[in-house]
């Protein structure tokens, strides 16, 4: 099937400013819009320009906004978008080129909230134990590829560049309900600051966004209630 | 041009750089080289789990994990990096578990362990519970661990960056890498005492593959060109069950848990072909059972692929220990797995060959053993070799923690130990001169028309079976290939984030890793593990029980061979 697809381009060595450029592609219905882009990449004009690299929705590379709502290209098939399809970069990150934005930012929310196990040490021999409950607990944050899918999606963080966005916040509940972490007081006090989870107005975008099934919106609320629960102590 | 000067720089952000990384953070002034963010490496998309003689829900022990995995290799295995790799699977798994590493857990709070295709208990008796795994997302687990790792110890990380060279001191010890910077297009010079190669796999070689896009080779294609030689090519996996047409992998956990491939008729084959371990043979057989059912006619449909059945299993096992797999078969393929088969066929999936090393992770040159100071290689893209003719599942995870870390301790007593080598002259010359040829080429030729061509005949002739005609054809189709290579031009010349430079990059070390494997392929008269010769239907212990090495030399490629480390394990005809 032919399918019209609309992209916006900005190359900083050429353009001004960003503009549309339209492709017809010649596709099945169970294509990945990954494959679309290639096609076009590498029948028609080899310059544009993207990220990917697992191509099946694992790596996190390659975040877009597709029809209007934050995908990886990898993950939505043609038929699912009608024959118009319209692609743009991620909101709220500087565009580099094409759909490449500069990831530093996001990185840099990620790494601020301290995401790595945080405890006492090791045991001498074995493991560290832990119920299948308590492992259960985290399990849906475990699952976070940083994409920053749901963080772009976000409209807070597309007007406060200091909010962490829920990527963070996200990773953060992955270790502040981990049974074998202590490290939960350091974080919580992280994201009890201005720029921290009291931003998010809970607007679901996230939940939307999050290619991995993630109920991001819900581990946001969790990480509320802890700082209000345990208020006196942060 | 820039230039930076470290005590080691690491190629690859995967779990074998990133755990080599973790041992010298902190000791070290350190690089962390990746073309892509760390946490979107390969190692990332590996499913089923990461084997240990824990003995947590049975008995086992790392001598078991040690026969399987020389068995598993088809006796190509050199014994003393398989005794190394299933003694230290042991702590590696707990140090990930202390790291923080999520696995699921055993009632009583342990790792949960599973079974895997040619694990076994008490040297072949029946399948055993090795098998440490997070659901089927064991690879993102251990990306994210060891990236989180590095976040706390501050690793020093280039994101982004493409490796262009390998640099060699005039004293024949490796001395730093030629990088580009892909946001700006700047060339790096990274003066380093030692080097880890440790940049995965090219699986993108071939038309059916589940690797990544990224998966080209590019480590092993750079130190070939300067001489280093690449050990044991021929030995290419093929998984057996990848999703049809896609090759996205559908994890050897499916029939870990229990899954059942089938054929047109229905038929759980495997029995038939490995009466001991059924559908839990090992991968190189399983996929040759389904190359023959489907020649057999008994492909579904008459097409090239079979079935995979888990329509048996709780749906509650398989939403908790094949969520992923099973969320794939849904999007892509539009199948339920819990009510509908799944079209599987075999996907050019693991390398057990790569550039050579010592069991301390240190590349060697020759059949002697002796080693280039200064670099390094683990992972995918090193070849110890612990996988030999046919990687276990489960292994290549190992693999990457064990010989990763051990990378990591020897780097820091080398870098204690020894002075940083002067730079060659010039040192960004030959890196500068191939870009310049692929931006300034006006050939007519396309990389994507080339690389398909590439994928096609090395699908048709260098894969689950071939045979002399085939492989001679498939050198002179690549010669063809190289040739137009050069006459390629781009249509982005430009510097910033220049993925069309890239891909062409990236091209150009496919065909030379598929060189090698097209060169092994050949020379090897025998068949062993995943390398199947029609033409050579027998395992030949009396001439092969032998390493390739092929060597790229000014006047053409050589070949050498390199005696199989043996110990305990005498070879045996291989039966499951």
């Amino acid at each position: 099937m032919q399918y019209t697809i609309r992209i916006k381009r900005y190359n900083p060595e050429v353009d001004v400013k960003p503009h549309f450029k339209e492709y017809t592609v010649e596709a099945e219905g169970n294509d990945r819009v990954l494959d679309a882009l290639n096609m076009i990449k590498w029948n028609q004009d080899g310059t544009l320009t993207y990220r990917r690299s697992c191509a099946h929705g694992i790596c996190g590379s390659d975040a877009m906004r597709i029809n209007g709502r934050n995908r990886l290209a990898c993950k939505v098939l043609m038929q699912e978008l009608g024959k118009k399809i319209t692609i743009e970069p991620l909101i709220g990150f500087k565009v580099i080129k094409d759909m490449v934005v500069d990831m530093e930012p996001f990185f840099n929310s990620y790494k601020s909230i301290k995401p790595y196990l945080i405890t006492g040490d090791a045991p001498s021999s074995g493991e560290r134990r832990q119920s299948p409950e308590d492992r259960e607990r985290f399990d849906d944050t475990t699952k976070c590829i940083l994409c920053a899918s749901c963080t772009t999606a976000c409209p807070i963080t597309w007007t406060n560049e200091q909010f962490v966005g829920p990527a963070a916040i996200v990773n953060a509940h992955r270790f502040i309900f981990d049974s074998r972490d202590t490290g939960a007081g350091e974080r919580l006090r992280i994201l009890n600051q201005q720029s921290g989870v009291w931003r998010c107005r809970t607007v679901f975008n996230c939940t939307d966004a999050c290619p991995r099934g993630i109920e991001v919106t819900r581990a946001i609320e969790e990480v509320k209630r802890s700082l209000l629960i345990e208020q006196v102590a942060y | 041009m820039a230039y930076h000067r470290f005590d080691a720089v690491i190629v690859g952000a995967g779990g074998a750089g990133l755990m080599a990384a973790i041992q010298l953070a902190g000791k070290a002034n350190i690089a962390v080289v990746s073309k892509l963010y760390p946490p979107r490496s390969h190692t990332g998309a590996a499913q089923g789990g990461i084997s240990a003689a824990l003995g947590n829900t049975e008995e086992d022990h790392w001598q078991w994990h040690m026969f399987d995995t020389v068995k598993g290799g088809d006796y190509l295995v050199d014994q003393d990096a398989a005794e190394v790799l299933a003694r230290e699977a042991i702590d590696a798994v707990l140090e990930l578990e202390h790291m923080g590493l999520p696995f699921n857990r055993t009632p009583d709070g342990r790792i949960d362990q599973r079974r895997f295709g040619g694990h076994t208990r008490n040297f072949g008796e029946g399948p055993v519970r090795r098998a440490c795994y997070a659901a089927d997302r064991t690879g993102h687990m251990i990306i994210q661990t060891l990236y989180q790792q590095g976040i706390k110890h501050n690793v020093n990380f280039l994101d982004e960056h493409f490796l262009l060279d390998l640099l060699m001191s005039d004293d024949g010890s490796a001395c730093g890498v030629v990088t580009m910077e892909i946001k700006t297009g700047e060339i790096h010079v990274i003066h380093a005492k030692t080097v880890l190669i440790a940049s995965g796999g090219y699986g993108r070689v071939w038309k059916i593959t589940s690797n990544a896009l990224a998966g080209t080779g590019d480590g092993m294609a750079v130190a070939y060109r300067r001489g280093v030689p690449l050990m044991d090519m021929e030995f290419y996996q093929f998984h057996p069950t990848g999703l049809y047409k896609l090759g996205i992998l559908l994890s050897e956990a499916a029939r870990g848990e229990g899954g059942i491939v089938r054929n047109s008729e229905g038929e759980a084959f495997a029995a038939r072909y490995a009466p001991t371990l059924k559908d839990l043979a090992p991968r190189d057989m399983m996929s040759r059972f389904i190359y023959q059912e489907v020649k057999e006619g008994r492909g579904i449909d008459g097409k090239d692929y079979v079935h995979m059945d888990l329509t048996h299993l709780p749906p509650e096992v398989i939403d908790a220990k094949l969520p992923d797999i099973t969320d794939f078969a849904r999007t892509y393929l539009g199948v339920e797995p819990k009510t509908e088969l799944i079209p599987i066929q075999p996907t050019a999936h693991y390398a057990m060959g790569g550039v050579p090393t010592n069991i301390d992770a240190q590349v060697i040159r020759d059949e002697a053993g002796h080693v280039i100071p200064g670099l390094y290689a683990a992972g995918e893209s090193a070849c110890v070799s612990v996988h030999g003719a046919n990687r276990l599942g489960t292994n290549s995870l190992v693999d990457l923690v064990v010989f990763g870390r051990r990378a990591g301790k020897h780097m820091l007593q080398a870098i204690q130990e020894s002075e940083l080598p002067p730079l060659p002259k010039d040192p960004e010359a030959f890196a500068r001169a191939q870009v310049d040829a692929l931006l300034t080429s006006t050939g007519g030729e396309n990389i994507a028309e080339l690389r398909a061509k590439m994928q096609e005949f090395m699908m048709d002739k260098v894969s689950v079976v071939r045979d002399n005609d085939g492989l001679i054809s498939a050198k002179e189709d690549l010669a063809e290939v190289r040739r137009a290579y050069r006459h390629i031009s781009l249509d982005d010349k430009g510097k910033v984030f220049n993925t069309d430079l890239l891909e062409a990059f990236e091209l150009g070390c496919m065909i030379d890793c598929a060189e090698a494997t097209i060169e092994g392929a050949l020379a090897r008269t025998e068949s062993r593990g995943a390398h199947y010769r029609d033409d050579f239907q027998a395992r030949d212990d009396a001439n092969w029980l032998a390493h390739t090495m092929v060597y790229k030399g000014s006047g053409g490629l050589e070949m050498r061979k390199k005696p199989v480390v043996i110990t305990e394990f005498q070879p045996k005809e291989r039966k499951y």
